[in-house]
């Protein structure tokens, strides 16, 4: 399974969970697992999505950057080894 | 979720807020076996070869690049030493080699290709003196090509002769179209490491193989808000130890990017090089470090110590992270490409002087420092002959890229664009070492050649 980590950064309002998960459906993209919290001011969300059917990652990229600029949220998608390599030994 | 929300910002941190990036992928090619009777057919042959390994190699860089959502910043290539695949008498050969080396290198879209190398340290011979000639031309009239010439290394000793012509090619090189920064494409060297993937001296290792996937990656801007974020008053043991961390985060990214990219260029050989290399963007400076830990200005007295700390500590996070870890690791004091060196010697903290100093701890040597173009060729022999000696004393590589400024003096900011930054033009010591270089002949091997 290909996985990826996509995060959502911003001041929190209404329809950004619901915004960008519609983005993902739209992809056919399945959330494996989601969890938000607030830290100081700004909303943190970050998405474990599965994108193995995934092969060009650039129009979902393109995608989830123009609905952060709607949402008025900073939107960052990375594949999950990398977060794996940087942090478990 | 599997990751805690901390780890995660703390890598987009590092990425989006401290420039963390992989700075070159290098591919590394074997031409050895291209070298024909004729140079149009050595020509011919390494252009079949070149375009053969590079396939797909820029599509793959920039597909990982945005699937895991870390820059790579430079694509290159580099070869096996031009002066091992051709040996001629006729300037118009290494010329023509070069030009269409360089036109290859933007046909495959590589920001530089290195290799136009030659190995002095024993002996300038006849055709190395062609060689040599050639360089201020081809440096003039290519783009991307960047040339190298070995001086000197722990076994041979250092050659002043062989210095003595790099002095006059490096003059030659900026006063030819009165272009400094072409002489950003060349550089002097003592001791390289065996496969050495960092421009200008980039080139392919004998028996190095077909193919090898060299990364190189960079993070000062991680490391100095990593030392920031350390509350004022802990020891400088925990300054250690916060390094460490910061570089082994650093170097798994780079690790697993650089595997990433050889595993789907059908490469097994991957080489990591964990180096603070500094960009002029505000902050990603290994200046800044060493000033954040506790100098006023870099230069100032404790620089060293510091720079000697830095370094350490970078490495022993790194070789925890790696098991592949190439020959140039380490802290690079890039004149003009760090805000705060260059910064530092326009407010008179650090000199020339100091600048050698300092390459005694660090990687690599004295870099892209603008000096005055009207510099005697002897002052410049002494200068390089100074640092060749550090890299021969202590068994590491040490190499020198300056660039001389036609018609510049002591002071003088001179900008030199994008990655290349800028710097005010360095005071260098006209004291005469004229007969030094007119003796000429090999300094011998050091003592610390003899291990066996």
């Amino acid at each position: 399974m290909k996985r990826a980590i996509i995060t959502v950064t911003g001041i929190d309002h209404t329809g950004i969970v619901a915004g960008i998960s519609s983005v993902l459906a739209n992809f056919g993209i399945n959330i494996l697992d989601i969890t938000q919290t607030i830290m100081g001011d700004i909303f943190v969300m970050a998405l474990l999505v599965d994108i193995t059917g995934i092969d060009d990652i650039t129009p979902l990229l393109e995608r989830l950057l123009e609905e952060g600029n709607k949402l008025k949220v900073k939107v960052s998608f990375e594949r999950e080894e990398i977060f794996r390599a940087m942090h478990r030994i | 979720m599997i990751f805690a929300t901390e780890e995660i910002l703390e890598t987009i941190r590092m990425i989006q807020v401290e420039h963390l990036d992989i700075r070159t992928v290098t591919l590394g090619v074997d031409l050895l076996d291209c070298r024909r009777d004729s140079i149009e057919d050595t020509v011919k042959f390494l252009r079949a070869r070149l375009l053969k390994a590079t396939e797909n190699f820029i599509s793959t860089i920039k597909k990982v690049e945005v699937e895991y959502g870390i820059p790579i910043v430079n694509k290159r290539v580099a070869i096996t030493p031009v002066s091992l695949i051709l040996s001629s008498l006729n300037l118009e050969d290494y010329i023509y080699l070069a030009k269409e080396l360089d036109r290859l290198a933007l046909e495959i879209d590589l920001d530089f290709i290195g290799g136009y190398t030659g190995f002095l340290e024993y002996e300038v011979s006849n055709t190395d003196k062609v060689f040599l000639k050639s360089i201020p031309v081809v440096l003039n009239e290519t783009e991307r090509l960047c040339a190298s010439i070995i001086t000197a290394t722990t076994e041979a000793g250092i050659n002043l002769d062989a210095i003595k012509e790099s002095a006059y090619i490096i003059l030659e090189t900026a006063k030819l179209k009165n272009r400094p920064l072409v002489c950003a494409k060349l550089i002097v060297l003592s001791n390289p490491p065996k496969d050495n993937p960092f421009m200008a001296g980039a080139f392919h290792g004998i028996k190095r193989g077909e193919r090898v996937i060299s990364v190189g990656i960079s993070g000062p801007g991680a490391v100095r808000s990593a030392v920031e974020r350390l509350p004022k008053n802990v020891d400088i043991t925990s300054v250690v130890e916060e390094i460490k961390r910061i570089s082994f985060k650093i170097t798994r990214a780079g690790e697993f990017i650089g595997r990433e990219v050889a595993r789907r260029l059908g490469i097994d050989s991957v080489s990591v090089d964990i180096s603070l290399a500094p960009t002029p963007e505000e902050g990603d400076s290994v200046a800044r470090i060493i000033e954040k830990i506790g100098v006023k200005t870099f230069g100032a007295p404790g620089t060293t110590g510091l720079l000697f700390l830095l370094n350490d500590a970078l490495k022993k996070g790194g070789l925890m992270a790696s098991s592949s870890v190439g020959g140039l690791s380490g802290t690079f004091i890039s004149v003009s490409e760090d805000k705060g060196i260059a910064e530092a010697i326009g407010k008179g903290a650090l000199s020339l002087e100091k600048l050698e100093a300092l390459t005694n701890v660090c990687s690599v040597g004295l870099d892209m420092i603008p000096i005055p173009g009207d510099i005697s060729p002897y002052t410049l022999m002494g200068i390089i002959l100074d640092e060749m000696a550090v890299g021969v004393m202590h068994n590491k590589t040490t190499a020198v890229r300056i660039l001389p400024v036609p018609g510049g003096k002591p002071g003088d900011w001179v900008d030199f664009g994008g990655l290349l930054g800028g710097a005010p033009i360095v005071k260098v010591n006209e004291t005469s070492c004229m007969d030094l270089f007119e003796r000429g002949g090999r300094i011998p091997p050091s003592i610390s050649s003899y291990r066996n």
